[in-house]
């Protein structure tokens, strides 16, 4: 009776064991495929992040989104104007890339500014609307047009159309607002360090 | 130290409460006695007032009154709404009687070092007062009946932050409150302003400070103070044995005296033992602080139905001959106190507002006392030494050992310098609260504390950025939906053959219309054609 129930044990064990492993097998495979889908697209997903989504296009993707997929394939992360030296700087730690100055191809380095439409001049042939990615712009067909100033992602997008000439880019940054206070320490007496 | 907490509740009698050993911190020279030497005095009436209504970029500001009006003293001069919900209304009150000669632009006495929208104010000298409505049965007021009046009186902290006084009043309605603890420690050199106040007026403080300990329905009160304050001490423990109390007496706790005990985190750790989380509220644990300068404020806002319009103001420093404090009205410019002092301009350097350590500089002298101002050094040339030259970190690690955050100021440093944001959250930052004991102890005169700053700066500015980006990426993924939906229907649009219009009144209508339609188009195109001339000129003269 002994021998057959050990049979029975070793059987079992044996075969309990074998399931187990092919189980943990099959997570781990599920688990390294899941992870090499996520990093892709989360790598696409932290460049996005670090790019400025003013969406205007200058670096020759018609958004920030086609860009930073074309960035996880490769091309080059300094050409985008309006992210400034810290978008440049950011994306060259995110990709472990050397920092390298922005691509004069694409534009110059500028301070944030807002679309400004010259209402008495407008004729209101709606160009600039089709034109901003954002609806940032109201009017109708004959009718004065209006920027929505918070809205505005200061893409340059609407100006080249205008048939006028009426879009001003209207520099948004106080000068103020960089400024930081020095405060005045005491240092008549000798430190002392209390414990 | 939960379990020594527990072991000095068996000794103890649990309710027993006793200062306790804090983190960090430095003692410096307090500089207090010259202030200290002549009691409070108030004021004249100074020829013109600048009342600070708010930055303006700030929240928005409802103006009540007009340039050139003749406004009585008391009288609601503007409501500042820090929030959206008009829940934290701010009124500002005229200090004395006068005519509203502008409203703009200038400096004020504080740290935000950026010019705020002022009420300018010429006084007429006669001082016509509202009637005010005292409470003298103000142990029968409500909770929310003392909140309203504290609101409307328009009391903000007095401590420096400048929190409305009554908002933080109806945050303790979500909570329950334990503790309500009344700051007078004022550990920084120079500051006297509250221990002048404790000392002449502790009956009064300790009336407000009952108030404020019913609206917030604490279960105790507990006024903190510096042992090297023994008059201000006295003069407490005198108001407390006579105190006729509404509800429960207050009590009162001596902390030994160490910078930055005065601190909000640090000064409930060394009364409560409590240490609050970073990102929390004191409520949240059944804590609040108010100044002695707020209970005081409150007691008038209560006691005797006055507005805010003045504030209690330590003005010392080397170039002033008889320093002392004020009770000086809001709006007062620094030149007209530091007359008062008698100053002498040839040694005068630099005006600070605040205390040595963690003050600013503010550049103009017409600058105006805000509800915040605690005390204004004019400070002579050899008083305070001019920034030296910064030397490499050698490492001694005094920085560390004086953070009253226990942070590692060195390591936040070197972090800055490479603006390493992960790391700098990571070393908890955000959990400096710019006292400067570093930069104190600093033998390398590293500029610690105002490199903090402009990270800190620097991170919110990112995330500020980052909000933002995240907004336009949602309003462009929106822009194409639209699009794309749009264009569909316009396919299916054309699949589908419009009917006819029905031929019955339309006619009519047209022919009334179609001279106007005609005119109004011949119009148009001028007018466009006008536009396109102007623009072809205008880049002939460009390209010129």
């Amino acid at each position: 009776m002994l021998p057959v129930i050990s049979h029975w044990l070793t059987q079992f064990v044996i075969g309990s064991s074998l399931l187990l492993f092919i189980a943990f097998a099959l997570l781990k495979i599920n688990r390294y495929l899941l992870q090499q889908l996520t990093t892709q697209k989360s790598l696409v997903n932290r460049i996005n992040r670090a790019l400025p989504q003013t969406q205007c296009g200058q670096c020759g993707h018609p958004g920030c989104l086609p860009y930073a997929r074309s960035i996880s394939l490769g091309e080059a992360s300094n050409k985008c104007p309006p992210g400034g030296q810290e978008t440049i700087l950011e994306l060259a730690e995110l990709l472990n890339e050397p920092v390298r100055g922005l691509d004069p191809a694409h534009g110059q380095f500028r301070d944030f500014s807002v679309a400004v439409i010259r209402e008495d001049e407008c004729i209101g042939c709606t160009k600039c609307i089709q034109a901003c990615p954002v609806d940032a712009i109201l009017g109708g067909p004959k009718l004065m047009h209006t920027v929505i100033a918070s809205e505005c992602t200061g893409c340059d997008l609407c100006v080249e159309p205008c048939p006028v000439d009426c879009i001003d880019m209207i520099n948004q940054l106080a000068p103020s607002i960089s400024q930081t206070t020095t405060p005045y320490f005491d240092r008549l007496s000798s430190p002392g360090v209390s414990s | 130290m939960s379990a020594l907490r527990q072991l000095a509740s068996r000794f103890f009698s649990s309710d027993t409460v006793f200062a306790r050993r804090t983190v960090g911190g430095i003692q410096p020279l307090p500089f207090k006695e010259d202030s200290l030497r002549s009691r409070i005095m108030s004021t004249p009436i100074p020829q013109q007032l600048t009342i600070p209504i708010g930055a303006a970029d700030g929240p928005e500001i409802t103006l009540l009154v007009d340039i050139g009006e003749q406004v009585s003293k008391y009288k609601k001069l503007a409501v500042i709404n820090i929030s959206a919900e008009g829940v934290s209304d701010v009124p500002v009150h005229a200090p004395t009687s006068g005519v509203i000669t502008s409203i703009e632009n200038s400096i004020v006495a504080d740290h935000s070092q950026q010019q705020q929208l002022c009420i300018n104010l010429a006084a007429d000298g006669h001082d016509e007062a509202l009637q005010l409505e005292p409470q003298s049965n103000y142990s029968l007021l409500s909770r929310t009946d003392i909140v309203f009046l504290i609101r409307d009186a328009g009391v903000i902290g007095m401590g420096g932050a400048g929190f409305p006084t009554a908002d933080k009043l109806s945050k303790c309605a979500e909570s329950a409150i334990e503790f309500l603890i009344i700051n007078a420690a004022e550990c920084e050199p120079y500051i006297t302003a509250d221990e002048t106040l404790l000392r002449e007026r502790a009956n009064k403080v300790v009336l407000g400070a009952q108030i404020l300990k019913r609206a917030s329905a604490a279960r105790r009160c507990i006024i903190a103070i510096e042992d090297t304050k023994p008059d201000a001490i006295d003069a407490l423990n005198q108001a407390l044995q006579n105190e006729t109390g509404l509800d429960q007496g207050c009590e009162l706790v001596v902390i030994p005296s160490k910078y930055p005990s005065g601190s909000e985190r640090q000064l409930i750790q060394c009364v409560t033992g409590i240490e609050i989380a970073t990102g929390h509220h004191p409520t949240e644990n059944g804590i609040v602080m108010h100044n002695v300068g707020t209970a005081y404020a409150a007691y008038e806002a209560i006691v005797e139905g006055k507005p805010c319009i003045s504030r209690f103001t330590t003005l010392c420093g080397q170039a002033l001959k008889t320093p002392k404090n004020f009770e000086v009205l809001i709006g007062t410019t620094a030149d007209f106190l530091f007359e008062l002092c008698g100053i002498e301009t040839s040694n005068k350097q630099k005006s600070i507002v605040g205390g040595s350590l963690m003050g600013s500089e503010f550049g103009s002298d017409k600058a105006a006392i805000c509800k915040t101002t605690n005390c204004i050094i004019a400070a002579s040339a050899n008083e305070f030494q001019a920034p030296q030259a910064e030397q490499a970190c050698i490492r001694c690690g005094f920085c560390a050992d004086v953070c009253p955050s226990k942070l590692l100021p060195q390591q936040l440093l070197a972090f800055s310098k490479t603006a390493d944001t992960t790391q700098l959250l990571g070393h908890g930052l955000l959990d400096c609260i710019e006292c400067g004991a570093c930069d104190y102890v600093c033998p390398s005169q590293l500029p610690l504390v105002s490199t903090y700053k402009e990270s800190k700066k620097r991170i919110e500015n990112r995330r500020q950025d980052l909000e933002l980006s995240d907004y336009w990426q949602q309003r462009f993924q929106f822009h194409q939906y639209r699009v794309k939906k749009e264009k569909d229907q316009a396919v299916s649009r054309k699949a589908v053959v419009p009917a006819k219009p029905t031929l019955a009144a339309e006619p009519a209508v047209k022919e009334q219309n179609d001279e106007a339609d005609f005119i109004s188009k011949e119009q148009a195109s001028l007018d466009i054609a006008a536009a396109v001339a102007r623009v072809k000129a205008r880049r002939d003269e460009k390209n010129k």
